[in-house]
C-alpha cells in the first residue's frame, strides 16, 4: 500500500494557494444540507466548529469535560508564533518555515510545515478581532519575545495563559454560534467509536456520562480534534481527562496512527513527591534564562542531601557540577528541550539527583539574584515562584528549586494527509490529534499555532473539497453499522464492569506509566523496549480479568470512563514501544541509546528512516502492520544539529 | 496526617442526598487536596464502595473544573483552585467538610459534581465579538493602550470555576458575567456590542436564577484569580447605559 500525502506539486510557496484553488467548492445554499460532528473543543476543535458553522454547515460538537472552555489547550503558558516580523528582526514566513523543519529533526512533511507558518499570520488577526488581550508596548501596538532559542521574536503573549486566552477567543466565536443555532454543543460527552459506513465515515458514538446513555449521531464528515495521549506515561503535564480514546478506536476502524513512539519530554517541571502524585506541573521554560542547572560533583554528596545531613546552600562551589553549562559551553542552560532533560536523566541515573528520590536536578537563582537583586528576578519569574512554593513548600528565593522533565506533548498521532484526512475518507484529524507538523519535536510555542491553524484555516477549505462530492442528502443513523457499533460499545462496557477483580484502574494506569516512562521515555534501547512489550501484553491480559469498577453504566461513573481511556492506553503503549523499536535512529524527542554521535547527540539516519511510520491495525493480538511514507526535501539540507 | 472527612454524597439530581464520615489515615503534607480524594477514592472502590465523585481536569489551577467547597469556604482555606491546595495547609486529627457548590443554577449532579451549563449559556448570550473567520484587519491595525489591555487581561483571566457563586449568599453570578462585559467593553473590538451585550448578558444571568449582587464583597475575597468588583461596578453601568439607550428593538 502507498499513502498519498496529497502534496500539491509546484514550488512550496504556492503550494497552497493552488491546493485552494483546486479544492470544490460547496454551493453555499447547499451548505446547510450538511452535517459536520467535531468531538474535542481545544483550540483545534473549537476553531474548526466555529469556522465551520459560520459557513453554513450544521455542526455538532463534542467534549467530555463540563464546558467547551474546560479543553486542556488552555493550560498552555508561553505563547504562540506567528511570522508577522513586527520586530523587524529577520522573521519571514520561510524562516519559521525552516525553524520548524530543523526544529522537528527533519522528521515532517515540508509542505505542510510551510502552509502552517504562511497561515500563521492570519491567526494573530483573527485573535486580536475577537478580543484576545495580548501583551502590548506602550505605543498600543502588539509586543513580542524570543522563545525556546529562536533567534528572532516571533512569540505573541497573554502574560503566562496565551492558551487560555486563546481559548477563551476560540469558545467565544463557538458559543456565538451555538447562540444562532448553527452548532449543538454536548457537554460532558465522550466519543466511545467511529461508524465507517462503505469506507467512509459517517459517524460516531456516544456515552452521555451523566446518565450513561449509549447514543449514535450521523454525520457527512467526523473530525477528531482529540489532543495527544501523554497520559499513557500515567504522570505527565496533560490533564487528567486528556486521553486516546478517541484517536485509538478511529485506529481500529482504519485509521493509521503514525510515529506514536515521538513524544517530547519538557525539562523544568516540578519532581515528582511521592507515590500519590497524580500529575506534574511545568514551570515555563523562561526560567532557563536565569536559573543555573547543577548537581552535586559526586554521589556521596548526593547522598548526603537525599538522607537531609546537608542543604543545597551547603554544598560549596567546586563541589557543585553545572552539567549543561560544562558540556554546552556555547548554549549552557538554554539548550533545547531534549537535550536537557536528557542530561538531567545521566546525572540521576549516575546517583547524583536530588530530592528524596533522587529524581530531580536543581535549578539555582541564586546567582541571578546577587546579579540582578531579588526585585528584578521577582518581576520576571514572581509568579511561577508562588506556584512553586504553593505546590512544593520551599521557597527558591532562598533554596535552589528542584526540577526534573516530565512528557508534555506528542508529536505523534493519527496519519492525515495535506488535507488533514486520514486514511478514511471523511475523517479528518486536527491539532494534536494528528502527526503532521512537528516532526520529531515541536518548537515552543508551536502547538497553539498548530491548533487554531487547522481549525480556522485549513480545514474550512479541505472539508468543503470532500462535502463537495458527496450529495447534500440528509443523513440519519438508521444504517445497520449504527446498532452493530452501538452495541459493540455497549458489551465492552459491560464486560468491564463485570471483571470485578481486586485492583482499582489506578493500579494499571500507574504500572504502565512506569514501564513507558523508563523504557520508552527520555532514553531507549533495544533491550528494553523488548522488555517493555512483554511487560505490556502481561499488564493487560492483568487488568481485562483483575480490574476492579464500581456503579453501573446508567449513571455518572468516573471509574468506568477512567477504565475505558487506560484500556486503550494499555494498545496504544505497545504500539508506541513496537515503533520506537522499529526506529533504528535517534532523532528529536526519539533517542535510542545505540545510534549517537560520540559527543552523545541524537545521531539520525536519513538513508533510511527519512519516513514517517504509519501502523495499520490488522485485528486483535496481532501486530500492526507498518506502511512508509517517504519524506521528500526539496528545499531544506539535512544537517546534524549541534549545540556545543 | 490523619483525617476526619465529612463528604456530601447524593446519588443524582434528585436524591436527597447527605453527609458520610470517612476516615483518611497515612495523608502526606505534600499531597494535593484531590490526590487525597484519590487515594480515598482507591480505597473506597477496594472496600467495594462507591468511590466520591468530583469535578477536575488539569489539575494546575487554569482549566477552572475543579470546585469543592470546603470548610465552608469556595476551593478551601487559600485563594487558589482546590487542585492547587495542599494537605499541609491542614493539621493532623483536623475534620474536614466538604460540600458542592451551592446554588440554585448549578443542581449537583452526583456527590460534588455540579451543573455549571448556566455560565455557558450566560457567554452564549453576548460574550464575544460577533465575527467570522477571516476577513479581519492586520492585528497591528487596532493599536490599544497598555494600561487598556492590562485591564482587559485582568478580567479576561477568568477561569469560570464558578467560586464566586458558592462564595455569594445570594448565589449571584455578577462577578463571573461583568468580567467578561468588561473585557469587551474596555477593548475597541468590543465597542460595537457593547450596549446589547450588556443587555442580553445580564437577561440570562437573571434569567438562570442567578440571585442579584448586594456588594458583600465574597466573590471577590474568594476569586482564586483574584477578579476584582470594580468589573461589577463597570458592568452596572454598562448596563444602565445600555437600557436608557437601549439598541433591543
Amino acid at each position: 500500500m502507498i499513502l498519498d500525502s496529497k502534496i500539491p506539486a509546484g514550488p512550496l510557496a504556492e503550494k497552497w494557494t493552488k491546493h485552494k484553488f483546486s479544492s470544490k467548492l460547496v454551493n453555499p445554499a447547499n451548505k446547510r444540507k450538511y452535517d459536520v460532528i467535531v468531538v474535542g473543543t481545544g483550540l483545534a476543535g473549537a476553531s474548526a466548529a466555529a469556522s465551520l458553522a459560520e459557513l453554513g454547515y450544521n455542526v455538532k460538537a463534542f467534549c467530555f469535560q463540563d464546558s467547551p472552555r474546560r479543553a486542556h489547550s488552555i493550560a498552555a503558558q508561553g505563547g504562540i508564533n506567528a511570522a508577522k516580523n513586527y520586530q523587524n528582526d529577520g522573521d519571514s514566513i520561510y524562516r519559521l518555515f525552516y525553524d520548524t523543519i530543523k526544529g522537528g529533526d527533519y522528521r515532517a512533511r515540508e509542505g505542510n510545515v510551510y502552509r502552517l507558518a504562511e497561515v500563521s499570520v492570519k491567526i494573530i488577526d483573527q485573535c486580536v478581532a475577537q478580543g484576545v488581550p495580548f501583551a502590548r508596548e506602550y505605543g498600543g501596538l502588539l509586543a513580542n519575545r524570543s522563545f525556546g532559542g529562536a533567534q528572532v521574536s516571533r512569540t505573541f503573549y497573554a502574560r503566562g495563559q496565551t492558551g487560555q486566552q486563546l481559548l477563551l477567543g476560540a469558545y467565544s466565536a463557538l458559543s456565538r454560534q451555538v447562540a444562532n443555532g448553527k452548532v449543538k454543543l454536548f457537554p460532558r460527552t465522550e466519543m466511545m467509536d467511529v461508524v465507517v459506513i462503505d469506507g467512509h465515515a459517517k459517524g460516531i458514538v456516544t456515552r452521555n456520562l451523566i446518565t450513561g446513555a449509549i447514543e449514535t449521531h450521523a454525520a457527512h464528515a467526523v473530525l477528531l480534534c482529540t489532543g495527544g495521549y501523554g497520559n499513557v506515561f500515567f504522570l505527565s503535564t496533560n490533564a487528567m481527562g486528556s486521553n486516546v480514546t478517541a484517536a485509538w478506536r478511529a485506529h481500529k476502524r482504519g485509521a493509521f496512527f503514525a510515529n506514536p513512539c515521538f513524544t517530547q519530554i519538557h525539562p523544568t517541571c516540578i519532581p515528582v513527591s511521592g507515590d500519590h502524585q497524580s500529575k506534574l506541573t511545568l514551570m515555563s521554560e523562561s526560567l532557563r534564562n536565569d536559573g543555573r542547572v547543577w548537581v552535586p560533583a559526586t554521589q556521596e554528596i548526593a547522598e548526603k542531601l537525599r538522607k537531609g545531613q546537608i542543604k543545597a546552600n551547603d554544598i560549596k562551589e567546586e563541589d557543585r557540577d553545572y552539567f549543561l553549562e560544562r558540556k554546552y559551553p556555547s548554549f549552557g542552560n538554554l539548550v533545547p528541550r531534549d537535550v536537557a532533560s536528557r542530561n538531567a536523566k545521566y546525572v540521576c541515573d549516575e546517583g547524583r539527583g536530588v530530592n528524596e528520590t533522587g529524581e530531580a536536578v536543581y535549578l539555582d537563582f541564586r546567582d541571578a539574584i546577587n546579579r540582578d537583586t531579588r526585585k528584578i528576578i521577582e518581576q520576571k519569574y514572581g509568579n511561577l515562584f508562588e506556584m512553586y512554593k504553593q505546590i512544593t513548600g520551599e521557597d527558591p528565593y532562598d533554596m535552589p528549586m528542584m526540577i526534573y522533565p516530565a512528557v508534555h506533548y506528542t508529536m505523534g498521532g493519527l496519519w492525515v494527509d495535506y488535507n488533514l484526512m486520514t486514511t478514511v475518507p471523511g475523517l479528518y484529524a486536527l491539532g494534536e490529534a494528528n502527526f503532521s507538523e512537528h516532526g520529531a519535536n515541536r518548537l515552543g510555542a508551536s502547538a497553539l499555532m498548530q491548533g487554531l491553524a487547522d481549525g480556522y484555516f485549513v480545514v474550512p477549505y479541505t472539508v468543503g473539497d470532500y462535502l463537495a462530492q458527496l450529495a447534500p442528502k440528509q443523513v440519519d443513523d438508521t444504517h445497520p453499522e449504527f446498532a452493530k457499533v452501538k452495541e459493540e460499545v455497549q458489551s465492552r462496557i459491560n464486560t468491564l464492569l463485570n471483571i470485578n477483580g481486586t485492583k482499582p484502574v489506578d493500579y494499571f494506569h500507574k504500572r504502565l506509566g512506569k514501564i513507558m516512562w523508563n523504557e520508552c521515555g527520555m532514553a531507549r534501547t533495544t533491550e528494553g523496549l523488548k522488555g517493555a512489550k512483554a511487560e505490556i501484553q502481561a499488564l493487560k491480559k492483568e487488568f481485562w480479568s483483575n480490574v476492579k469498577l464500581m456503579g453501573t453504566n446508567e449513571e455518572l461513573n468516573q471509574t468506568l470512563e477512567k477504565a475505558n481511556r487506560v484500556a486503550d492506553f494499555l494498545e496504544l503503549g505497545e504500539l508506541m514501544v513496537d515503533d520506537a523499536l522499529n526506529r533504528n535512529e535517534s532523532c528529536g524527542g526519539h533517542f535510542r541509546e545505540e545510534y549517537q554521535t560520540p559527543d552523545g547527540e541524537a545521531l539520525r539516519d536519513d538513508e533510511n528512516y527519512a519516513y514517517v511510520a504509519a501502523w495499520k491495525y490488522l485485528g486483535e493480538g496481532q501486530e500492526e502492520e507498518l506502511v512508509k511514507e517517504e519524506l521528500v526535501f526539496e528545499n531544506v539540507k539535512l544537517t546534524q544539529r549541534s549545540y556545543k | 496526617m490523619k483525617l476526619t472527612l465529612k463528604i456530601w454524597r447524593q446519588k443524582n439530581t434528585s436524591d436527597k442526598g447527605g453527609f458520610v464520615t470517612y476516615v483518611a489515615d497515612h495523608v502526606s503534607k505534600d499531597m494535593s487536596f484531590l490526590e487525597m480524594l484519590d487515594v480515598l477514592n482507591d480505597q473506597l472502590t477496594e472496600r467495594g464502595e462507591d468511590p466520591v465523585h468530583f469535578d477536575h481536569d488539569c489539575r494546575e489551577g487554569i482549566c477552572g473544573m475543579c470546585s469543592l467547597y470546603i470548610n465552608g469556604k469556595p476551593h478551601g482555606p487559600l485563594q487558589t483552585t482546590t487542585c492547587q491546595l495542599h494537605m499541609r495547609s491542614f493539621s493532623d486529627g483536623e475534620t474536614i467538610t466538604i460540600e458542592p457548590w451551592r446554588a440554585k443554577a448549578f443542581p449537583v449532579l452526583k456527590d460534588l459534581v455540579v451543573n455549571r451549563s448556566a455560565f455557558d449559556r450566560i457567554i452564549q448570550a453576548g460574550g464575544y465579538v460577533s465575527i467570522n473567520t477571516g476577513g479581519v484587519p492586520d492585528a497591528n491595525e487596532i493599536p490599544i493602550s497598555k494600561t487598556i489591555a492590562d485591564l482587559a487581561m485582568d478580567a479576561a483571566q477568568c477561569i469560570g470555576c464558578g467560586a464566586c457563586v458558592a462564595a455569594c449568599k445570594n448565589a449571584s453570578a455578577m462577578l463571573f458575567t461583568s468580567a467578561k462585559i468588561s473585557q469587551l467593553a474596555l477593548l475597541p473590538q468590543g465597542q460595537v456590542e457593547r450596549k446589547s451585550r450588556a443587555e442580553n448578558m445580564v437577561a440570562q444571568m437573571d434569567e438562570e436564577g442567578f440571585g442579584a449582587c448586594t456588594n458583600t464583597g465574597a466573590c471577590e475575597a474568594e476569586c482564586p484569580k483574584g477578579i476584582s468588583i470594580t468589573n461589577i461596578a463597570r458592568m452596572n453601568r454598562e448596563y444602565f447605559s445600555a437600557v436608557v439607550s437601549s439598541d433591543n428593538m
